[in-house]
C-alpha cells in the first residue's frame, strides 16, 4: 500500500529533522557549559598535570579547534558509526550504551506494559461504573500517584521493603561483588522487583483516568444504551463495547508516556542504584563526559520518536475508520 | 497533570463535594500552605538551617515534629525552608513558560503558514526528548545553580500549553472584529496585546496553575539527581537525596515528611489547576 509507504516515509524525514536539530542544540549546550571537559577528565589528578600536558589533552580530543569545527567532526563520526569515547566508563560510547540499555531495557520495558495493562484494567473498570467507591478510589489513587514524586515513592519503597521488612535487596541490579556472567536469573529478578514496581505505581495514573474518561464517555453514548435496552449488563457493555474503543487513547497515551517513563527511570534508577539507561546519564551529566550525553540525548530522541510513531501507526491498525485514510 | 481527562460521572455530579466546593477548598488549603510558608520561613530566620549536635537524628517528637537530621537540624523548619524554596522556583518557572507559551502561540498564527509550521515543529522537537535528559542537558551547560534550574524547568514546559492557546488563538484569527481591527490597519502586535491578550487571560491563568505543580516537581527532581539547586540550600530535593544516605539505618522520618508534604502542595495545586479548568470551561463538564 502506497499509504503506509508514505506514512513511514514522512516520519523517517521528520525523525531526522528532529535528530539534526536535537544535535545542534545539545551540542551547543554542552559548548556552552562552564564545566571544562578536560578538568573533568583529569578529576583528582588535576593538580599534577602541568598546562603543557592540559594543551596536549586538548589537542588530542580536538578541544583547541573552533567549536563550528568540532560540531562538524563530531557529525562526521556520529554518521559513519563511532559515537565517541566515554571518559567516565573508560569505554567506547556505543559499549556503554549498549550494556546499559540491557539493564534498562526489562526494567522499563516490563515496567511499561504493566502499567499498560493494570491501567487499562483499572479504567476500564472505574468508568464502567462511574460513582461507585470504586471509581472514587481509582480516581484518587491515580490523582494522588500523578503528583507524587517518583523518586519519593521510590525511597518509600525502598524503606518499607528493603530497610524495614528485608524483602528485597537495598540496591543494584546483581549481589554485591557478584560478576555479571553469573547473576542468575532469579536474582536478577530479586533486584529488579522494587524498581518495576515504583515505575509501575506511577505509570498506572495516567493510563487509568484516560481511559476512565473515555470509557464514561463510551457508557453515554447511544450504542451503550442500545446494548442495555437489549438487556446487557454494565460490566459486558463495558467489556463487549467500551474495552475495545477506549484502546485508542489509552495506546496513544501509553506511547506517549515513554518520554515520562524514561524521566521515571532516571530517578528510580538513581534511588535503587540501578545501573541502567538512567544512571548512565546521571553520571554524564556530573562527570562532564560530553560525547556519552550527547549519545544519550541522541538515542532518546530516537527511542521517543519511535514511540511516538508507532503509537501513530497503531491507531490506524486498531481504528476500523481511519483505514486507508492519509495522514491529517 | 491530567488535562481534559476529569470528566465528573453524570451520577455523581450532585453528590456533596462537587467541583466548585473542590476548587474553593482546594484554593483554601493552597492559599493557606502559601501564606504558612512564606510567614513561617521568614518568621523561622537561621532556625533550621543552624547546626544543633545536641540533638542529632532524634525521631518525631513534640519538640521535633518532623524529626531532627544527621546535623540536629529541625526536620520541619527544613521542609518550610525547602517548600518556600520550591514554591518560588516553581511560580518564576512557570511564569516564564506561560509567557513563552503565549508569544509563540501568537506569533504561529499571525506570521503566517511557515511561523505556525516552525512552531509546531519546535514544540514536536520539545515533546521529542524526555523532559528530564533536556533539563539535564540545560543545567549541565548553564552549570547547576539556582538560575539553570529555573531556565531549564522553564524551557522544557512551553509545549502543551503552547498547543492549547494556539488552538484557541486560530479560533479567534477569523473572528469579524479581528477582521475589522486588521483592515483599520492596526499591526499584529496591536491586536495581540489588545485583542488576542485579554481572551486569552482564563487560559494562562489555569495554564500556570497547572504548569506549577509540574515545574515544581521536576526542579525537586532535578535538584534530587544532584543537577539542580546547590547542596547547601534546604531545598526538598536536596532533603530527599540527603535522607537516602541515612535510609539503611532506618531513619525513616528524614525521607517522608518532606516528600508528603511536597506531594501535598502539588496535589491541591493540581485541584485548584483542574478546578479552574472546568469553571473557566463549563462546556467539558457537560460530556
Amino acid at each position: 500500500m502506497t499509504n503506509w509507504t508514505t506514512l513511514i516515509a514522512v516520519s523517517v524525514v521528520r525523525l531526522a529533522l528532529v535528530l539534526v536539530a536535537v544535535a545542534v542544540v545539545a551540542f551547543a549546550l554542552a559548548k556552552l557549559s562552564p564545566v571544562d571537559p578536560v578538568n573533568a577528565y583529569l578529576g583528582a589528578d588535576i593538580a599534577r598535570v602541568g598546562p603543557e600536558q592540559r594543551e596536549l589533552i586538548a589537542e588530542k580530543w580536538g578541544l583547541d579547534l573552533p567549536p563550528q569545527v568540532q560540531f562538524g567532526k563530531w557529525l562526521g563520526n556520529l554518521l559513519g558509526g563511532d559515537l565517541g569515547y566515554s571518559m567516565t566508563y573508560n569505554a567506547p560510547v556505543a559499549d556503554v550504551l549498549a550494556a546499559r540499555f540491557k539493564t534498562s531495557l526489562p526494567l522499563m520495558g516490563l515496567a511499561w506494559l504493566l502499567s499498560g495493562i493494570f491501567g487499562f484494567a483499572l479504567g476500564v473498570v472505574a468508568g464502567a461504573f462511574p460513582g461507585t467507591w470504586l471509581d472514587r478510589s481509582v480516581r484518587l489513587y491515580s490523582y494522588v500517584l500523578a503528583s507524587a514524586p517518583t523518586f519519593w515513592i521510590a525511597i518509600l519503597l525502598l524503606m518499607v521493603f528493603s530497610v524495614s521488612l528485608r524483602w528485597t535487596p537495598v540496591c543494584c541490579a546483581a549481589p554485591i561483588g557478584m560478576l555479571p556472567g553469573n547473576v542468575t536469573t532469579l536474582q536478577f529478578l530479586h533486584h529488579m522487583i522494587l524498581p518495576l514496581i515504583a515505575l509501575t505505581v506511577l505509570g498506572v495514573a495516567q493510563i487509568a483516568l484516560h481511559t476512565r474518561a473515555k470509557l464514561v464517555e463510551i457508557m453515554q453514548s447511544d450504542y451503550a444504551l442500545y446494548a442495555r435496552a437489549q438487556g446487557a449488563s454494565q460490566l459486558e457493555i463495558a467489556l463487549l463495547h467500551g474495552a475495545r474503543n477506549a484502546a485508542l487513547p489509552a495506546i496513544t497515551v501509553l506511547f506517549a508516556s515513554l518520554g515520562e517513563l524514561f524521566g521515571g527511570s532516571v530517578l528510580a534508577e538513581q534511588v535503587f542504584a540501578y545501573p541502567g539507561l538512567g544512571s548512565a546519564t546521571v553520571e554524564a551529566g556530573t562527570r562532564g563526559d560530553v560525547p556519552l550525553l550527547l549519545a544519550l540525548a541522541l538515542f532518546l530522541t530516537v527511542f521517543v520518536f519511535i514511540g511516538n510513531s508507532i503509537a501513530d501507526l497503531l491507531y490506524r491498525v486498531v481504528d476500523p475508520r481511519m483505514h486507508g485514510e492519509p495522514a491529517r | 497533570m491530567s488535562q481534559a481527562i476529569d470528566i465528573p460521572a453524570a451520577a455523581s455530579r450532585n453528590r456533596w463535594p462537587n467541583n466548585r466546593t473542590l476548587t474553593i477548598l482546594s484554593a483554601l488549603v493552597g492559599a493557606l500552605i502559601i501564606a504558612g510558608v512564606v510567614l513561617a520561613s521568614i518568621l523561622l530566620g537561621g532556625f533550621g538551617i543552624d547546626a544543633d549536635f545536641t540533638t542529632r537524628l532524634a525521631p518525631p517528637s513534640l519538640a521535633h515534629w518532623f524529626g531532627t537530621d544527621q546535623l540536629g537540624h529541625d526536620m520541619m523548619a527544613r521542609t518550610i525552608h525547602g517548600l518556600n524554596v520550591s514554591l518560588w522556583v516553581g511560580l518564576v518557572a512557570a511564569s516564564i513558560s506561560v509567557v513563552i507559551a503565549t508569544l509563540l502561540a501568537i506569533f504561529a498564527i499571525t506570521c503566517g503558514r511557515w511561523a505556525d509550521a516552525l512552531v509546531a515543529f519546535l514544540v514536536d522537537a520539545a515533546m521529542g526528548l524526555p523532559h528530564l535528559v533536556l533539563l539535564i542537558l540545560i543545567s549541565f551547560a548553564l552549570g547547576g545553580g539556582t538560575t539553570a534550574v529555573i531556565i531549564a524547568v522553564a524551557v522544557t514546559h512551553w509545549p502543551r500549553l503552547t498547543r492549547i492557546l494556539r488552538a484557541e488563538t486560530l479560533q479567534l484569527r477569523h473572528a469579524d472584529f479581528i477582521i475589522a481591527s486588521r483592515r483599520m490597519g492596526k499591526s499584529w502586535a496591536y491586536i495581540g496585546r489588545h485583542h488576542f491578550l485579554p481572551h486569552l487571560w482564563p487560559q494562562l491563568l489555569v495554564g500556570l496553575v497547572l504548569l506549577f505543580p509540574h515545574a515544581i516537581l521536576h526542579e525537586a527532581g532535578l535538584t534530587f539527581i544532584g543537577f539542580g539547586l546547590e547542596p547547601s540550600k534546604p531545598a526538598i530535593g536536596v532533603l530527599l537525596s540527603d535522607s537516602m544516605r541515612y535510609l539503611v539505618a532506618g531513619k525513616w522520618w528524614l525521607g517522608l515528611f518532606p516528600g508528603l508534604c511536597l506531594l501535598t502542595l502539588v496535589l491541591c495545586f493540581d485541584a485548584i489547576g483542574n478546578g479552574l479548568r472546568l469553571l473557566a470551561d463549563p462546556r467539558q463538564e457537560q460530556v
